[in-house]
């Protein structure tokens, strides 16, 4: 390990791994530092990606994927099930592997790694960043750095300390319980997802499959219901009515930061990318293949800098981030706080509206208008950010 | 005075608490999850935010006037 890099990157989840990949690419210096023992585990993390996403960011390893989703199943809090049409498909990931492989796919490129290495803090040098201060196998150290990249996942100190308020505020926060199940009866190519105040207030439950009769299930709820109930509880008593006798192979906690997206992701050499910048999906709470494409722009700004020797350039990033997933993760945003308000009855009238459409009508576009059929001015936005195709 | 009690068997060094934390209070290493008392202002949100309720809460105990 040198004393200074070109950039150096805290946190080696797929946004990190990602920006570390392409910015050694390009022949620039990466440190890329991770505070836990080993990449990839624990997994908090439901796994699950759309298809076209992530095969338009890294090519995909069949060995990364644990099943492939065709059918995506709605439940309504009356048991009723609504299968939309998602128009592609879906794959659950073997995320131990696929963090992993991002990881050695940076140091093939050039990167240099390091696990159970904590940065606690940055090196402030007038208005920039000289480099952090990590405790590496518990030795305490300092590394110097042109470009300093937060991938730190939901905590977001990096941001913290540069001066940019990455707290997620607390309605916005999915507060996650997560286990992974043997011996599950399941389709092998469906996910689950069902809602309603019973197993998942302002949030919901998922069942995705792993192959092998194994499943990933899990509950997310916002931190204004977790305040009263907490997910492990909703979780438990779940599995205990649906899967008494599974095996539970893993049980973890996580959070999701369900904010509109941060404005604010580069500060000066400081840049953020992923969970602490906020580029999860605010409404399904997917934020795996969001955060590598923001890693990719991210990137692409950095080596253009590094190049130019001009910081200034790192903008480019924000903007392209804004002018691509902007809007959309706006919207997404607003969409969720509307439903979150849905009362059970409501969720299952959604239901029997959707049930009433005619088959080729029920596309995941189909469910938003029923459900938002009280919501003109939504629709109208959703129309906007994503197209009237959409509508089709 | 820090109102908020660890239960270092529950917890499970997730995160979600840090995320929430408006005051930056709290510092989460690989296995040690550690509360800035300086820093933190017991507005509770980490305590409600926790999945595996590993934080407690302790309420003020008024002082018996004397
Ligand atoms: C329960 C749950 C279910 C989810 N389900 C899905 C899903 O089905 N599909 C989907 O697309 N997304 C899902 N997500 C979201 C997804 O997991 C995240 O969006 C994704 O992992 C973000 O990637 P990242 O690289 O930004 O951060 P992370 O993957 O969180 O990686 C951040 C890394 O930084 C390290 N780190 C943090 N602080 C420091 C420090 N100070 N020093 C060194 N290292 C540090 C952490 O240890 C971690 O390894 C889920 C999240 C949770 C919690
Ligand atoms: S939210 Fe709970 S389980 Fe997660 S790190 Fe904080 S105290 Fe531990
Ligand atoms: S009580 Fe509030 S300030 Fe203190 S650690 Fe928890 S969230 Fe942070």
């Amino acid at each position: 390990m040198k004393d200074r890099y070109d950039v150096l990157v805290v946190g080696a989840g797929p946004a990190g791994s990602t920006v570390a990949r392409l910015v050694a690419r390009e022949g620039f210096s990466v440190l890329l530092l991770e505070k836990d023992r080993d990449v990839g585990t624990p997994v908090r993390c439901g796994e699950a990606v759309s298809n076209r996403s992530l095969e338009s960011i890294v090519d995909v390893d069949p060995r990364w994927i644990a099943a492939t989703i065709r059918r995506f199943r709605l439940v309504a809090p009356d048991g009723s099930c609504v299968e939309p049409d998602l128009g592609g498909h879906g794959y659950v990931l073997e995320r131990r592997l696929f963090d992993y492989d991002l990881a050695r796919m940076a140091v093939d490129a050039g990167a240099e790694l390091r696990t159970k290495a904590y940065v606690d803090g940055l090196l402030a040098d007038g208005g920039e960043y000289r480099g952090v201060t990590i405790s590496l196998n518990g030795e305490r150290r300092t590394v110097g750095a042109r470009i300093i990249v937060g991938a730190d996942g939901v905590e977001s100190r990096v941001g913290r300390w540069a001066g940019i308020d990455t707290t997620t505020p607390f309605r916005d926060m999915e507060c996650c319980a997560q286990m992974t199940l043997a011996d599950v009866d399941m389709e092998e190519d469906a996910c689950e997802f069902h809602f309603g105040t019973a197993v998942a207030p302002m949030g919901y439950l998922w069942i995705f499959p792993k192959g092998h009769r194994t499943a990933n299930i899990g509950v997310g709820v916002s931190g204004a219901a977790a305040k009263h109930k907490s997910p492990i509880r909703y979780l438990n008593e779940f599995v205990a009515r649906r899967f008494p006798r599974a095996g539970i192979l893993t049980t973890v906690a996580g959070g999701v930061p369900c904010a509109a997206t941060l404005e604010d992701i580069v500060r000066g050499n400081v840049v953020l990318v992923g969970d602490a910048a906020h580029q999860v999906n605010p409404m399904s709470g997917g934020g795996i293949t969001s955060g590598m494409h923001a890693a990719r722009m991210a990137a692409e700004a950095i080596a253009g800098a590094l190049r130019a020797g001009d910081l200034r350039l790192l903008a480019a990033y924000p903007k392209e981030w804004q002018r691509s997933h902007g809007a959309k993760h706006r919207t997404y945003h607003r969409m969720k706080e509307a439903v979150y308000r849905f009362p059970d009855e409501r969720l299952n009238a959604i239901a029997a509206g959707v049930l009433a459409l005619a088959p080729e009508q029920r596309t995941i576009w189909g469910v938003f208008r029923v459900a938002l059929m009280k919501h003109p001015a939504l629709v109208w936005d959703m129309a906007k950010t994503f197209g009237f195709s959409a509508f089709h | 005075m820090l109102l908020i009690e660890i239960k270092d068997n529950t917890c499970d060094f997730c995160g979600c608490c840090v995320g929430v934390c408006p005051e930056d209070a709290i510092a989460l290493q690989e296995a040690r999850i550690d509360i800035i008392e300086e820093r933190c202002t017991n507005c509770a949100k980490c305590v409600w935010a926790c999945p595996f309720e590993a934080l407690i809460f302790h309420r003020p105990v008024r002082e018996a006037a004397s």
